[in-house]
C-alpha cells in the first residue's frame, strides 16, 4: 500500500477503492500549531483539487485540496477536539477518507521519494 | 491584578445614578415580551470603575507614553487641539436625523465643515471630489472598489480580476474578494517595486483595476508609477492608490496628478487623528472624472442662495456604506490638523517624516540586512534574516527586546515578501534623542543576539505580562468571563 | 513648524549621517514629471485661531432644543467618567493591540466589552466591535449567507432601520443574492407572508426588535421556523431596549446586531459611533473582526490577546471573512465603561424608565384630539403619531417652540405622510414631556 502525495501537500493511501487522506509534515510545520480543523460533510462530493475542507492554525489559514475526486465515506472526529494530533503525528492521522471515483487519478501523484525532492526545491 | 470587572463585582453595589423618573410607572408590558433575568453586569461603584479602568490604562503602551515606529501606521503626535474641538456642544451632540428631515438650516456648520475639508483633501491629492462617509481604510477601500465595479458594470465591460503587488497590504485582496474579484499578484523586483514586465504580461483585457500603494508598502517609490497608470488605462482597468503611506509625499506627488482614478486615505495615519486603540478611523475616498457618478449617496453643495445643502444623489450611487456621513467627529480633528499644519507645515511634516526614516536606515543597515539599501521614504525595512539563520534570534524576538526600554517593536512580518522583516516609519513628529536612542538600542539587540540568543527567549522581563501562550489561546477558545 | 522638533542642527547631523547636502536629494528619484501640479493649500494657523474657526462651525449648528429625535440614535445620559476615563491618552493614542505585552489595558477592556454584549444579547460570542448598526447588520447578512453554505437567499424586514436596509443592499450588491423586502402589515411584521416564503431556499431573516417605529413584537414562532429549515435569524436592536425586553438569546435568535451609540457614546452628527455583531457559539468562526481571548504568558499570568486571527485579512487576505481592518475600539471602551457604572441594577432601571417616560408621553398625546398613535403593538421608547398636519409643518412650528420633535417618516417610507417617529429617554423630564404635549396641542 503505498503512499502518493500532491503538490498540494495532502498524502493518500488507496485501498480496496478508498483513499485515506491527510497533510505532510511538511504542511503542519510551516502551518504551526494547529488550532481547529473543519471536516468536510459525510456524502460531500468532490473532484480532484477541489477545496474540501479547512485548517487553522494561529497564524495561518488554509484550504485543503482532495488529491483525487470522489465522495466522503468517514471523516475523522477526533480532530474537531484535538486537533494537535496533527503536530504531533501528521503523517499517520488520517483527515478524511473517500470512495475514490477514478483510481488512475492516484498514480498521478507523487511517491515519497519524489514529494521529498519536491519539498527541497520550495 | 488582572482581574475583570466580573470579578470585582458585590452584589448590591450600585453605580452611578441616574436622572429622576417623576412619571408614574405604566403598566408592565406583557411577560412574553421581556427578558427572563437581568442581563449579568458587574455591581460596582463608580470610583471602583474609575480606578479599575486608570489601571488599566497604566498597563498600555500609547504615542503620548512611546515611540512607536510601526511601519505603515504612522503613529505621529495627535494634537490634543482636536479633542478640544471634538467635546465642542454645537458638534458632539448634533443629531444625524436632521439629515433625515433635510433639516439644512440646523447644520449649516456641520456641511460647511465637511465642504471645507473636502476642498483641502481634493487640493491635496489632485482629486476631483470626495466621499467623506467610509469609516476606516478597509472601507474605503470597499468603496472605491465598488465604484470601480459599477464603472465596468455599466459599461458592460467583462471584468474579473485585480491586480495587486505582492506586498500590498491585506485588506487590498479581501476587499478585491468581498467585491467578488478575483485576484492576480504580482511579484516586485529585487528593488522592491512591482516588477514592470511581470505587470505586462499580468494585464489583459479582464482586469478591472490594479491598487497601489505609493510608496509601497517597503517605504520604496516606483519610477514607473506612471508607465503602470497608462498600460491600465489602455486596457479600461482603473488605478487604485491606496493612501496608507500619504506622509510621505504631501506637497510632492499627488495622486490625482499622475492618473489615479480613485484613491483612499487614512486621517488616523496621516492627518494625526487618534488611533484609539484601533479605531474609529476614517477613510474618505477620492475620485476622478470617471468614477464621480458612483459616489455614495451623501454629499455636500453650496450655493449663494441655499447655502449648504445634500448634494444631489446621482443615479448610477452605488447607495449607502454609512448611515450619515461615517465618523464625523473624526473628520473634525482631521479638518483641524489640516488647517493648524497648513501648506508650509504639510510639506515639511512629509520631508521630515522621509529624512527621520532615512536617518534610522543609514545607522542601521550595516547592523540587519537591509534589502533595499538606497534612500527610502517615509518608512524603511530590514531583516533579521541573517540573525535568525545566524543565531536563531527572529524579528519578533527583537520586537520583544525593545519593549523593556519602553519601545514600542516596529512592525514584524510585514510585508511578507521580505523574510523576517522589520519595517520602521518614525514620522516626523519624533526628536533626534529618541531615534538616537532607538538606533542604539537596536544595535544592542543585535549584540546580544550575537553573545547570548538565549536571553530573548524570556523578553520582555518588565511588562505586566510576557510571551502570551496565542496557541492555548485559540484551541481552549475563552472570549468572554463566565463565573 | 507645527509638531516637527527638528532645529537646523539636528537637520545638518541628519544629512551628514546619511551623506547627502540636504533634504530635497531624498526626493531626487521623483521626476518633475510626476511632482504635485499645484498644492494650494491656506497657511498654517495657531491651534487658538483653528479652535475660533471650529467654534464658529459648532455655532452654526442648532443643539438648543429639547429632543424627541429617536430612530436608532438617541439622547441618553453620557456620565461623566466615560468621557474621563476613554480621554486618557493611554487609551486613545494607543495602537492596534497586536503586541500584548503592550496593551493589556486595551486587550483587557475589550474581552470585558465582549462578556458585556454577550450578556445583554445571550449570546455566546461576539467580536470588538465593527463600524456601526448598519454595516454589522450587512456583514451579519454575509455570515447567514457563509453559514447557510451559500444558499441565495436573504429576507429583511421592512420595519428594520431603512437606512441600515440602504446599506445592505449596497454590501450585497456584489454577490449573487436575492434580497426579499418584506413589507410591514401596519406597525408590524408581515408573519404570514413571511411562514410562507419561509423554505430551504433561504439563508436568512432579518428583523428588528423593537422595529423603526418602535413597536415589540415575540419573533419566537417565526425563529422555530427558521431553524426547521436551516435558515439563520438574525435579530437587529438597539442595546438599551435589551434591558427590559427579550435578548436574541431568549428567543434563540442566531445573530444580534445593533449600534452602539446609546451606550455612552455621542451623537456626532452620526459617528463615530460602534456597530455590535455577536452570535451562537458553533458560528465564531464566521465572525470578522478582531476577538480578543485569554491565555496563560510563559509564566502562567492571565493574558489576554487578539485570537483567531486566522479569520482576519492581514492573514487570509483574500479569503478572510471580511476585509475589515479598523474597529471602532475607543467607542467600543466607552460602551464598556458606561455600563459598568450603570451596572446589573442601573442597566435595567434606565431602560425601564426609557419604557416609563415613553408610555406617558403616549398617554397624555391621546388626550389630543386629532393626535393619533399609529402603534397598534406595544412599544419600548419610541413611537408613531400621525396628524392632522404635514409632518413639515409640524416639525417646523415644534422648532419654533423650542423643540427637535421627531422624525419625518416620509422620507423613508412610502404612503407615510403625517406619520412622525417620536421618542424619548430617561433624560426627558416630566416638565419637559408636559411642555411637548401643550406645544403639539396647540399646532393641531
Amino acid at each position: 500500500m503505498s503512499k502518493r502525495y500532491s503538490n498540494e501537500h495532502e498524502w493518500a493511501i488507496l485501498e480496496g477503492g478508498v483513499a485515506s487522506i491527510g497533510l505532510s509534515a511538511y504542511a503542519v510545520e510551516q502551518l504551526g500549531d494547529i488550532t481547529f480543523v473543519e471536516l468536510p460533510e459525510i456524502g460531500a462530493e468532490a473532484s480532484k483539487d477541489d477545496s474540501i475542507a479547512f485548517i487553522e492554525s494561529v497564524k495561518a489559514a488554509s484550504d485543503i485540496y482532495t488529491p483525487v475526486g470522489g465522495e466522503v465515506v468517514e471523516v475523522n472526529e477526533e480532530l474537531e477536539n484535538t486537533p494537535e494530533l496533527l503536530n504531533e503525528a501528521a503523517e499517520s492521522t488520517w483527515v478524511f477518507k473517500l470512495k475514490v471515483s477514478d483510481a488512475s487519478e492516484f498514480e498521478t501523484l507523487m511517491d515519497e521519494a519524489g514529494y521529498k525532492a519536491y519539498i527541497e526545491t520550495l | 491584578m488582572s482581574s475583570t470587572l466580573f470579578e470585582k463585582s458585590h452584589s448590591g453595589r450600585r453605580g452611578i445614578n441616574i436622572p429622576k423618573q417623576v412619571v408614574a410607572d405604566a403598566p408592565s408590558l406583557d411577560g412574553s415580551l421581556l427578558r427572563s433575568a437581568k442581563a449579568e453586569l458587574p455591581e460596582l461603584s463608580e470610583f471602583d470603575v474609575v480606578r479599575h479602568f486608570t489601571r488599566l490604562s497604566n498597563k498600555n503602551f500609547s504615542i503620548d507614553s512611546n515611540f512607536y515606529p510601526l511601519g505603515s501606521c504612522t503613529m505621529k503626535y495627535n494634537p490634543k487641539v482636536q479633542e478640544r474641538v471634538g467635546g465642542l456642544d454645537g458638534l458632539a451632540n448634533l443629531h444625524p436625523h436632521h439629515i433625515t428631515n433635510n433639516k439644512t438650516s440646523l447644520v449649516q456648520g456641520a456641511l460647511k465643515s465637511l465642504k471645507v475639508l473636502e476642498n483641502y483633501l481634493t487640493e491635496i491629492t489632485g482629486m476631483k471630489a470626495f466621499t467623506l462617509t467610509p469609516q476606516a481604510g478597509a472601507h474605503g477601500e470597499m468603496t472605491g472598489v465598488m465604484m470601480i465595479g459599477a464603472y465596468h458594470k455599466k459599461k458592460g465591460n467583462n471584468k474579473r480580476y485585480v491586480i495587486v503587488p505582492d506586498s500590498s497590504h491585506g485588506t487590498n485582496p479581501a476587499t478585491a474578494a468581498m467585491v467578488d474579484y478575483d485576484v492576480i499578484t504580482v511579484k516586485s523586483n529585487k528593488d522592491g517595486s512591482m516588477d514592470l514586465e511581470s505587470f505586462k504580461e499580468a494585464m489583459n483585457d479582464e482586469v478591472a483595476a490594479v491598487m497601489m500603494t505609493v510608496p509601497n508598502t517597503l517605504g520604496l517609490f516606483n519610477p514607473a508609477i506612471k508607465e503602470i497608470c497608462d498600460i491600465a488605462h489602455s486596457y479600461d482597468a482603473l488605478m487604485y492608490y491606496d493612501g496608507a503611506n500619504m506622509n510621505a509625499i504631501m506637497g510632492v506627488i499627488r495622486p490625482g496628478d499622475i492618473g489615479f482614478d480613485v484613491i483612499h486615505l487614512n486621517l488616523h495615519k496621516t492627518f494625526a487623528t487618534p488611533h484609539g486603540g484601533g479605531g474609529p478611523g476614517a477613510g474618505p475616498v477620492g475620485v476622478g472624472e470617471r468614477l464621480m457618478e458612483f459616489l455614495p449617496d451623501l454629499t455636500v453643495d453650496f450655493t449663494e442662495e441655499k447655502g449648504y445643502f445634500f448634494g444631489e444623489v446621482s443615479k448610477n450611487s452605488i447607495g449607502k456604506i454609512s448611515p450619515f456621513f461615517g465618523n464625523y467627529l473624526v473628520l473634525v480633528r482631521a479638518l483641524v490638523y489640516m488647517q493648524t499644519l497648513g501648506r508650509e507645515g504639510m510639506i515639511n511634516a512629509s520631508r521630515k517624516a522621509v529624512l527621520n526614516a532615512n536617518y534610522i536606515l543609514s545607522k542601521l543597515k550595516d547592523h540587519f540586512d537591509a534589502p533595499f539599501k538606497n534612500y527610502c521614504m517615509h518608512e524603511c525595512v530590514l531583516s533579521a534574516e541573517s540573525l535568525t539563520k545566524e543565531h536563531g534570534v527572529r524579528a519578533m524576538d527583537i520586537a520583544k527586546y525593545l519593549l523593556d526600554f519602553g519601545l514600542h517593536a516596529p512592525t514584524v512580518y510585514f510585508p511578507l515578501i521580505v523574510k523576517e522583516s522589520i519595517m520602521i516609519e518614525p514620522t516626523e513628529t519624533e526628536n533626534i534623542d529618541t531615534i538616537d536612542f532607538f538606533c542604539q538600542k537596536m544595535i544592542d539587540a543585535v549584540e546580544l543576539a550575537k553573545s547570548n540568543s538565549e536571553a530573548f527567549k524570556n523578553l520582555p522581563l518588565t511588562l505586566p505580562i510576557s510571551r502570551p501562550d496565542e496557541t492555548k489561546a485559540a484551541r481552549s477558545l475563552n472570549i468572554r468571563w463566565q463565573a | 513648524m507645527p509638531y516637527t522638533p527638528h532645529t537646523k542642527d539636528d537637520v545638518q547631523k541628519m544629512c551628514a549621517q546619511i551623506g547627502i547636502q540636504s533634504e530635497d536629494e531624498l526626493f531626487a528619484s521623483i521626476p518633475s514629471e510626476l511632482r504635485a501640479k499645484s498644492f494650494d493649500v491656506p497657511e498654517g494657523l495657531s491651534e487658538f485661531e483653528v479652535f475660533d474657526n471650529f467654534k464658529e462651525f459648532a455655532s452654526q449648528n442648532d443643539t438648543s432644543k429639547v429632543s424627541f429625535l429617536g430612530g436608532g440614535y438617541y439622547d441618553h445620559i453620557i456620565p461623566t467618567a466615560v468621557d474621563a476615563l476613554s480621554t486618557r491618552s493611554e487609551f486613545y493614542t494607543a495602537y492596534t493591540p497586536y503586541q500584548a505585552e503592550a496593551s493589556q489595558g486595551t486587550l483587557q477592556a475589550l474581552y470585558e466589552y465582549q462578556t458585556m454584549i454577550c450578556n445583554l444579547t445571550g449570546m455566546e460570542a461576539t467580536n470588538a466591535s465593527m463600524y456601526d448598526g448598519g454595516t454589522a447588520l450587512a456583514e451579519a447578512a454575509l455570515m447567514a449567507v457563509r453559514i447557510s453554505r451559500k444558499r441565495k437567499r436573504i429576507i429583511v424586514d421592512s420595519g428594520v432601520n431603512p437606512i441600515y436596509i440602504k446599506i445592505l443592499k449596497t454590501y450585497l450588491a456584489y454577490h449573487e443574492l436575492e434580497v426579499i423586502t418584506l413589507e410591514v402589515k401596519s406597525d408590524g411584521s408581515d408573519k404570514e407572508t413571511l411562514l410562507s416564503l419561509i423554505d430551504e431556499s433561504i439563508a436568512g431573516y432579518i428583523f428588528q426588535n423593537p422595529n423603526f417605529f418602535g413597536s415589540i413584537e415575540d419573533y419566537f414562532d417565526i425563529i422555530k421556523a427558521l431553524h426547521d429549515v436551516k435558515a439563520v435569524a438574525i435579530m437587529s436592536s438597539y442595546p438599551i431596549a435589551l434591558g427590559i425586553l427579550k435578548s436574541a438569546g431568549d428567543v434563540d435568535a442566531d445573530i444580534f446586531c445593533g449600534d452602539g451609540q446609546s451606550l455612552g457614546n455621542y451623537l456626532g452628527f452620526g459617528g463615530p459611533s460602534f456597530g455590535i455583531l455577536a452570535c451562537k457559539e458553533k458560528y465564531i468562526r464566521n465572525l470578522p473582526g478582531r476577538i480578543v481571548g485569554i491565555t496563560d504568558d510563559r509564566e502562567g499570568k492571565r493574558s489576554y490577546v487578539l485570537t483567531l486571527q486566522a479569520r482576519e485579512q492581514h492573514i487570509r487576505r483574500d479569503k478572510a471573512t471580511s476585509n475589515i481592518c479598523s474597529n471602532q475600539n475607543l467607542m467600543a471602551l466607552r460602551a464598556t465603561i458606561f455600563l459598568a457604572l450603570l451596572g446589573k441594577e442601573g442597566f435595567e432601571k434606565l431602560s425601564l424608565q426609557n419604557y416609563n417616560n415613553s408610555e406617558y408621553l403616549k398617554a397624555e398625546l391621546l388626550k389630543i384630539d386629532g393626535v393619533k398613535i399609529y402603534n397598534q403593538n406595544p412599544t419600548f421608547n419610541e413611537f408613531v403619531i400621525e396628524l392632522p398636519i404635514s409632518a413639515s409643518e409640524f416639525i417646523d412650528k415644534m422648532e419654533e417652540r423650542g423643540f427637535f420633535a421627531g422624525l419625518r417618516l416620509e422620507t423613508l417610507y412610502e404612503n407615510f405622510e403625517n406619520r412622525v417617529l417620536v421618542s424619548t429617554t430617561e433624560k426627558r423630564t416630566k416638565a419637559q414631556i408636559d411642555s411637548f404635549v401643550a406645544s403639539v396641542k396647540e399646532i393641531v
